[in-house]
């Protein structure tokens, strides 16, 4: 059902189901909403960043004097500074916080300063001299796998491999199609720039004094705090985390960037520090998607059944490991696809380079292999002569089929509904190459190329493209994924309490609508996000509706037991025949009725819930086990025009059916899917962060092109709602999935336009770039 | 160097004893005189997340020298709408959905505002090319066009503009 034909009204105003609008939505058209980069107090110290301008060398010396001679100049601090743990990282901790023998990537932090001003800290930066001993960079990840370059790091050039055997390897099918795909480095490019304040801890607030409070924009408060206090020698306890007002997050602030900087700054000052990224630092100050080579083989029967898959998945970290481990993992599970396959053997590498850092972004592994098994899957349709549909119809995954992981999908699998319903969904209405003007002519904006107004209407040519994908959702391999939540009933006024990073997603509208329907309360109250209540574990992973609305919803039915409890107490009632009744308590069995409000005038009941999902496993040696939580699928169907000559491409429409489970808030979903889809369109034509000899030759938007008005098509998008019985809400994440296939449907629909006039194209590599489709 | 010079901001003058004589108008607003609703994302005229009006021109604020803004009339997101009480634009963009992490909501709050006077009644396609020199990362622009639609017939349909 889409969100424009809904009829079934939830039955009250801020309840689940409901589309409330953001609590925080007006101030942010006003621009009265705080982002971290607009926090400052009287009296703060500027601070900034001294990076590594070579891939990898050894850091023969530094000079600091120059810098400490420049008027206004706080601090100058380096390696030798970090007062505990030198390195840190969210898996391995092998990245230093401060480079110390070697630089391994162009923007490794050497030395940071505190400054009066912004100007004179980027000064004091120019005047630090670091003399260097260039060493030859490991660029080509084949090298790192075969042996052939000296390990850049002590923890060497393999960061992780892993193989998945299932199933009968010597089988072959009767049709085998193969290809190898590589995948570009994507950026987040959140809008909202690296920023934070750090405020040395004068005693008041964390008891006797020594500690930091950090303001930051972050996808994970206790994740920092723990990193954080590691790094600065702090019992965690000492070190307090505030979320500031993110902007954007898509993976790319779940690591650590200036947090551990802006924190040793002030509490060697003993005064407030802000650090602030501009674009061209914040290009270098996170990580990004994995570039990716990935070859693969599908073997079939005659009539499209998929029989055995081999894969070889090879991503590349970069310097340093954030989550390259978890993210292989991801790669690999998924190379299947949402589909039936009984045999397979996966290989899959990362590696280490002097590349830039590689680690989350939406999608995380899944979006890098549903390129590559898509274009398998659309080879594998020509090869048996079946429509594209037909052969993702034959092959569609159900509930209880068994990965080649050997775990089976327990969740609900609407794959051939997801295919369905998109091919349902109407065709643009639009003729190729745009609706012309009222007076005839040709509207050149709507033609490939846009305003560049350069593609001839006539040699346009339109093409229809398939995706479709399989995302895991939370965390896998055993990590312990618990997120937290505290809920308080006083005086009629539910207080909700969690460490959920906000980042845009619109947590901070479920939170209320769980709180509002369990509780029977209007009135309900979100607390500050920070350290001061237990993990909520990262916003990523489209795992926050799930676990921390498990959290939240856990939290509040204990309160609102204890409150029917109280009640049935004081009636002389049973308490099993007391239930919430829209806002009321009522009798169910009698004729009792009274308000939530009244019932909890005069008492508090306060209760704090840590929710977890069901254990999962690592995989053994033959890649085997139940690494993965849960399961989310999608469908994508692309319309495109196409200039052959030119190699210009535009996106006319995008339709698409998504597995939601239930859709607690249908605007938000749909600008979840909406926002993804964005996304994925950017890495299958326009997005890529080039780098020649280990050097970003394009951190900036001017040369890292977004998607605009303009390349953005219309949505048009159906819910899947099959309310999953594993979801304490029935509900699935639904962050990640649309920048998934999106991205393989846009491609297969040039591949298609193409065909059209005669012209066969692999376009095995995304982005697509103009010289591909016409050279 | 620095050199003393009055800005005329949101109907009100402002002195900036401050700043110094190549600061761009974005910096100048947010460091110097405080308006923080000014967002700056890429400071170099791609993302339309600093824009303002300099008398009554759509422009990026993080392209414009301070200090060549003198006798002009700026308009920023703090004077977009009576202090308090959302636009019409504003409360639209909240009720479509076109809202996440906001971080470029003020620069298409000016830059819609701007569309909708000059245009009141824009097509799909026009409203595209009109804001494509701002960009979201968050969502995927389609609230954005139903929020701008929303305004514009509403207002047609009260014959009147706020």
């Amino acid at each position: 059902m889409s969100v424009d034909e809904r009829t079934d009204a939830p039955p009250r105003a801020g309840v689940l189901g409901d589309s409330i609008t953001r609590p925080d939505g007006i101030a942010k058209t006003q621009g009265a909403f705080s982002f971290s980069s607009d926090e400052s107090v009287d009296g703060c110290l500027f601070g900034a960043t001294l990076r590594s301008p070579h891939p990898y060398a050894r850091i023969v010396s530094i000079a600091l004097g120059p810098a400490w001679q420049i008027d206004g100049v706080r601090a100058v601090i380096t390696a030798d500074d970090v007062p505990g743990q030198p390195t840190y990282g969210l898996i391995a901790h092998d990245q230093p916080v401060f480079a110390s023998e070697y630089v391994r990537y162009v923007g490794e932090p050497i030395a940071a300063v505190a400054a009066d001003g912004p100007e004179t800290a980027r000064r004091a930066l120019a005047a630090i001299r670091v003399e260097f001993e260039l060493l030859e960079p490991l660029l080509d990840p084949e090298a790192a796998i075969a042996g052939a370059h000296d390990p850049v790091h002590p923890d060497g050039n393999v960061i992780r491999h892993q193989r998945i055997e299932h199933g009968d390897l010597s089988v072959a099918g009767d049709i085998v199609v193969e290809g190898t795909y590589e995948i570009g480095m994507q950026d987040q490019a959140f809008l909202g720039l690296e920023a934070a304040i750090a405020f040395p801890d004068d005693g008041a607030a964390l008891g006797n004094g020594g500690g930091i409070e950090l303001h930051i924009a972050t996808q994970w408060l206790h994740e920092d705090q723990k990193q954080i206090a590691a790094c600065l020698g702090l019992p965690a306890e000492k070190v307090h985390v505030v979320l500031g007002g993110v902007g954007g997050a898509f993976g790319a602030r779940e690591d650590i960037s200036l947090q551990v900087h802006t924190c040793m700054l002030a509490l060697r000052l003993g005064r407030p520090v802000r650090m602030a990224y501009d674009r061209g630092e914040s290009f270098l100050g996170h990580v990004h998607r994995h570039p990716t080579t990935i070859s693969m083989r599908h073997h079939a029967t005659a009539d499209g059944q998929l029989v055995k898959i081999e894969a070889r998945f090879v991503f590349d970290g970069g310097a340093y490991a954030s989550t390259s481990s978890a993210v292989l993992i991801n790669g690999i599970t998924m190379a299947q696809g949402p589909y039936r396959c009984p045999n397979g053997e996966i290989v899959g590498w990362a590696v280490r380079s002097n590349h830039l850092p590689c680690g989350a972004m939406r999608g995380f592994g899944a979006v890098q292999a549903c390129f590559a098994y898509e274009s398998q899957m659309d080879k594998l349709a020509d090869a048996c002569g079946l429509d594209p549909v037909e052969v993702r119809l034959r092959n569609a995954m159900v509930t209880g089929d068994t990965l080649l992981t050997g775990q089976r999908v327990l969740n609900v699998a609407p794959v051939e509904e997801c295919i369905r319903q998109t091919a349902a969904l109407p065709l643009p209405n639009t003729p190729v190459g745009g609706v012309p003007l009222p007076d005839g002519e040709v509207d050149v904006m709507q033609l490939p190329g846009g305003a560049g107004r350069t593609a001839d209407a006539g040699d346009v040519v339109r093409g229809i493209g398939w995706g479709v994908s399989i995302k895991n959702l939370m965390y896998s391999e055993g990590f312990d994924d618990y997120s937290t939540a505290r809920c308080k009933l006083a005086d009629g006024v539910a207080t909700i309490k969690f460490a959920t990073a906000e980042v845009g997603q619109g947590f901070v509208m479920i939170a209320t609508q769980i709180a509002r329907t369990v509780l029977g309360v209007d009135d309900v109250v979100l607390d500050t996000i920070d350290t001061g209540v237990g993990s909520a574990g990262s916003t990523s992973a489209s795992r926050q509706t799930w676990m921390s609305g498990g959290a939240v919803d856990a939290a509040s039915r204990k309160v609102r037991d204890q409150l029917l409890a109280e009640i049935a107490r004081e009636q002389g009632i049973d308490v099993n025949r007391l239930a919430i009744d829209g806002t009321d308590i009522i009798d169910t069995a009698g004729s009792f009725r009274l308000s939530v409000t009244e019932a909890s005038m005069g008492r508090s009941f306060d209760e704090e819930v840590e929710y977890r999902h069901p254990e999962t496993f690592d995989l053994d040696e033959r890649g085997q086990g139940d690494c993965h939580t849960a399961f989310a699928f999608v469908a994508h169907r692309a319309v495109v025009d196409v200039d052959p000559e030119l190699g210009l491409v535009k996106v006319v429409q995008i339709a698409t059916a998504q597995d939601v489970g239930v859709a607690l808030n249908p605007l938000s979903v749909i600008g979840q899917i909406e926002g993804g889809i964005a996304q994925g369109l950017g890495l299958a034509v326009m997005e890529e962060i080039i780098q020649v000899d280990g050097v970003i030759r394009n951190a900036n938007f001017t040369d890292y092109l977004l998607p605009t008005f303009l390349d953005m098509p219309p949505v048009v998008a159906a819910l899947i709602e099959q309310p999953d019985p594993l979801s304490p809400l029935g509900a699935k994440g639904v962050g990640e999935p649309p920048c998934i296939s999106s991205t393989p449907s846009i491609v297969a629909a040039i591949r298609d336009a193409l065909r059209s006039v005669g012209v066969e194209k692999d376009l095995d590599r995304v982005p697509v770039r103009p010289g591909d489709i016409c050279l | 160097m620095s050199q003393q010079y009055m800005l005329h901001v949101n109907g009100v003058d402002h002195e900036v004893t401050d700043g110094w004589l190549g600061e761009s108008l974005l910096d100048t607003l947010r460091d110097r005189l405080g308006l923080m609703g000014t967002k700056g994302a890429c400071t170099q005229g791609e993302c339309g997340s600093c824009s303002v009006l300099v008398d009554g021109e759509l422009v990026c604020s993080c392209l414009v020298m301070a200090a060549t803004a003198t006798e002009q009339e700026i308009t920023t997101i703090e004077g977009v709408a009576p202090a308090g009480a959302p636009s019409d634009v504003q409360q639209a963009f909240v009720d479509a959905g076109a809202v996440q992490c906001g971080f470029c909501t003020p620069g298409l709050i000016m830059a819609v505002h701007d569309l909708l006077e000059r245009s009141p009644e824009p097509d799909g396609t026009e409203i595209r090319e009109q804001l494509a020199g701002n960009v979201c990362r968050c969502t995927g622009y389609g609230r954005i066009v139903d929020a701008v639609q929303q305004v514009s017939v509403r207002r047609a349909g009260s014959g009147s503009s706020s």
